[in-house]
């Protein structure tokens, strides 16, 4: 999908500062080098099924599916995953090429915290030094996450600038990147940024995808018709969406956070209210006003409220290969509870945006038809949260 | 000669940095013609951005500054309409790739070049980016500055080459602020990019002492000063133009005595 100069269409490319264009360029390098690599692969496949428990469950939600009275729902368990999110793939991918590479340290962004624990853990587990950039705001709503980080021997740094969510975070490890080079790895957290990183995020993810498509054929010996998955960044959405994209007869779904609705300024739904722009290293869509000034993004879930989207989503939209729909705070809380009391799963509350969608979709398919959901991650980590939406208020 | 190359040819150039907007467009014009007045060879003018990844937190905090107070791509060519009734030096500006793709990189460019405004200054566009926009700056007599980091290495001929008006050599690695020592090994650096352009390349990212400035003149054709000017703002507000238009005065004789 990727074009040599790191472009989706007319998205993607390298749009950063000087100073880490050679960064990129021997991280390009290396992987291409490391992705072809069996020695390497051997490595990344033990620590995937050895240490992050894959591969992860393609569950038949048999409940659900009666009690919604249409199409077959299947959930991609990358909440059973070590850490509790689909984030592990891609951070053992680059943390293992980072040693590789001989750097010594990892940095990262964090929305939800599930990337910052992935990193962090990975960090435990090469020995590696690890510091996680968290908005402010975040390390608030998700001050558990925060705890398990330091526990890991990460250090946080909170973000106090823009809005102090996800997009500063990742503006201010980039910043750290391009003040420690030669010893640092950017460890980005979604299929973002400048290239290489949308292609080598969306390389470790596609293991979702690849097993979902043996574990199918497997139980159903057919392709789904459809699959849903949250969309912030996208890359639990473009790993589960990968080895199906020349499939033409599976649906790609992806579920954007639409906060408080796409009709207000309280939203994070990029391709529904965005436009093209550059920002973090790349041409894609963009939350943004009519001068370019990035806009201030909202959602109930911390790992969805990012004002852009990954290049290649940008472009499976622009082609109409996959489509992308808005889910609001409400739908996603009572999809968070459905899913909760109906098969004993608590979802993150970003998966339960895709499984909003499943909700209203399944209804309307035929009882032959089959729709895979990914749970991308767990929700212990949002119930504090949930409660106070509902007007519980406890605190962790 | 570009009329940005023409800031080099009364000895070594500084050049100083401005937000534009911050903490409003009229104290910036009257910042500028103090800059103008008191020596500036050119002058970088800076379009706000809300998420200004190359920026330190001086900087950062001037851009939302100019933001609160209301200042927008078009009143900041309003400003530029302004200035150019009587400031002939050198203007370029400073922004973001999204403030003029978002704005149309055609319109934004011959604006530019409608008003007088001499150069661009993207520092999220790298030589591998910037035919997008070089190839129209080149249509409205528009520098597209190239910048060369620390870190550019076997990158700096390539981009040498193909500069435009004057290079911008990124002195440290991290974003804009005052440092207290500028360790790279910046003699080298110039060595290179000596060898493949006659266009002159000034120093910019940490200067903020005269003495700073004149050792960046003796290796270099200029020095840019942003995060030490925009301190000034953050002090005084709208009183800050006459203490700019001083430390203005103040770094060019400092460079001045360079030849």
């Amino acid at each position: 999908m990727t074009n040599p100069n790191g472009r989706f269409g007319i998205h993607g490319g390298q749009y950063i500062p000087e100073t880490l264009m050679n960064a990129v360029i021997e991280l390009e390098e290396a992987y291409n080098h490391y992705k072809n690599d069996p020695e390497f692969n051997r490595e990344l496949t033990a620590l995937f099924n050895e240490y992050a428990n894959r591969p992860s469950g393609l569950y038949f939600a048999e409940r659900m599916t009666k009690d919604l009275g249409g199409a077959k729902i299947y959930l991609k368990r990358e909440d059973l995953n070590h850490t509790g999110a689909h984030k592990i793939n891609n951070v053992l991918g680059q943390a293992l090429l980072a040693k590789k590479m001989g750097k010594s340290r990892l940095i990262a962004e964090t929305g939800a915290g599930q990337h910052g624990v992935a990193t962090a853990t990975a960090a435990a587990l090469f020995g590696m030094d690890c510091v996680v950039f968290m908005g402010e705001k975040d390390t608030k709503r998700q001050a558990l996450n925060v705890y398990r980080m330091r526990l890991l021997g990460a250090e946080v740094i909170p973000v106090n600038s823009g809005t102090a969510t996800l997009k500063d975070a990742v503006s201010e490890a980039m910043r750290e990147w391009t003040n420690r080079i030669s010893d640092t790895h950017y460890c980005l957290g979604s299929v973002m940024g400048p290239h290489p990183f949308p292609t080598i995020v969306r390389d470790f993810q596609a293991v979702i995808s690849k097993e979902t498509k043996a574990q199918m054929l497997e139980k159903e010996g057919r392709l789904p018709d459809a699959v849903i998955a949250c969309v912030g960044g996208g890359s639990n959405a473009i790993g589960s969406f990968y080895h199906f994209i020349g499939d033409k007869s599976v649906r790609l779904i992806g579920c954007e956070a639409a906060g408080r609705g796409i009709d207000t300024f309280e939203t994070a739904a990029t391709i529904s209210t965005g436009r093209p722009g550059i920002f973090h290293g790349m041409k894609s869509y963009f939350c943004q006003d009519k001068h370019g000034q990035i806009a201030p993004v909202y959602s109930i879930s911390a790992g969805l409220d990012y004002p852009g989207v990954g290049p290649e989503h940008a472009y499976l939209y622009d082609t109409g290969r996959a489509e992308y729909v808005a889910i609001t705070d409400e739908e996603a809380v009572n999809a968070f509870e459905y899913l909760s009391k109906t098969e004993g799963i608590i979802p993150a509350i970003e998966s339960a945006h895709a499984a909003a969608y499943a909700i209203k979709l399944a209804p309307a398919l035929d009882k032959n038809k089959i729709i895979v959901i990914t749970v991308s991650g767990r929700g212990d980590k949002d119930c504090a949260a949930i409660a106070r939406y509902r007007g519980e208020n406890i605190y962790e | 000669m570009s009329n940005t190359a023409k800031a080099f040819q009364n000895g070594k150039a500084f050049i100083p940095f401005i937000t534009c907007g911050d903490p409003d467009l009229e104290t910036t014009a009257a910042a500028v013609r103090a800059m103008a007045q008191n020596g500036a060879d050119l002058i970088e003018l800076g379009i706000p951005f809300s998420d200004p990844t190359a920026e330190g937190p001086v900087i950062q905090a001037a851009n939302i500054r100019a933001l609160s107070g209301g200042a927008d791509t078009d009143k900041i060519f309003d400003l530029v309409r302004d200035l150019r009734t009587d400031v002939t030096v050198p203007l370029v500006f400073m922004t973001y790739a999204n403030v003029v793709f978002s704005y149309g990189a055609e319109k934004f460019i011959s604006t530019c070049g409608e008003t007088g405004i001499d150069g661009l200054i993207l520092p999220d566009i790298p030589f591998e980016e910037k035919e997008e926009f070089s190839e129209i700056c080149r249509r409205y007599d528009v520098d597209l500055i190239s910048l060369i980091a620390p870190t550019s290495a076997n990158r700096i001929g390539m981009i040498a080459k193909e500069a435009e008006g004057f290079i911008y050599l990124v002195s440290s690695l991290g974003v804009t602020g005052i440092r207290s020592e500028i360790t790279t090994d910046l003699g080298a650096i110039i060595k290179v990019i000596r060898e493949n352009t006659s266009i002159p390349c000034a120093v910019g990212f940490g200067i903020s002492t005269p003495e700073q400035a004149k050792q960046m003149a003796e290796i270099a054709d200029g020095a840019i000063v942003g995060s030490a000017i925009v301190r000034l703002s953050e002090q005084y507000g709208r009183e800050a133009p006459e203490h700019i238009g001083e430390y203005v005065r103040k770094m060019k004789e400092a460079v001045c005595t360079v030849h």
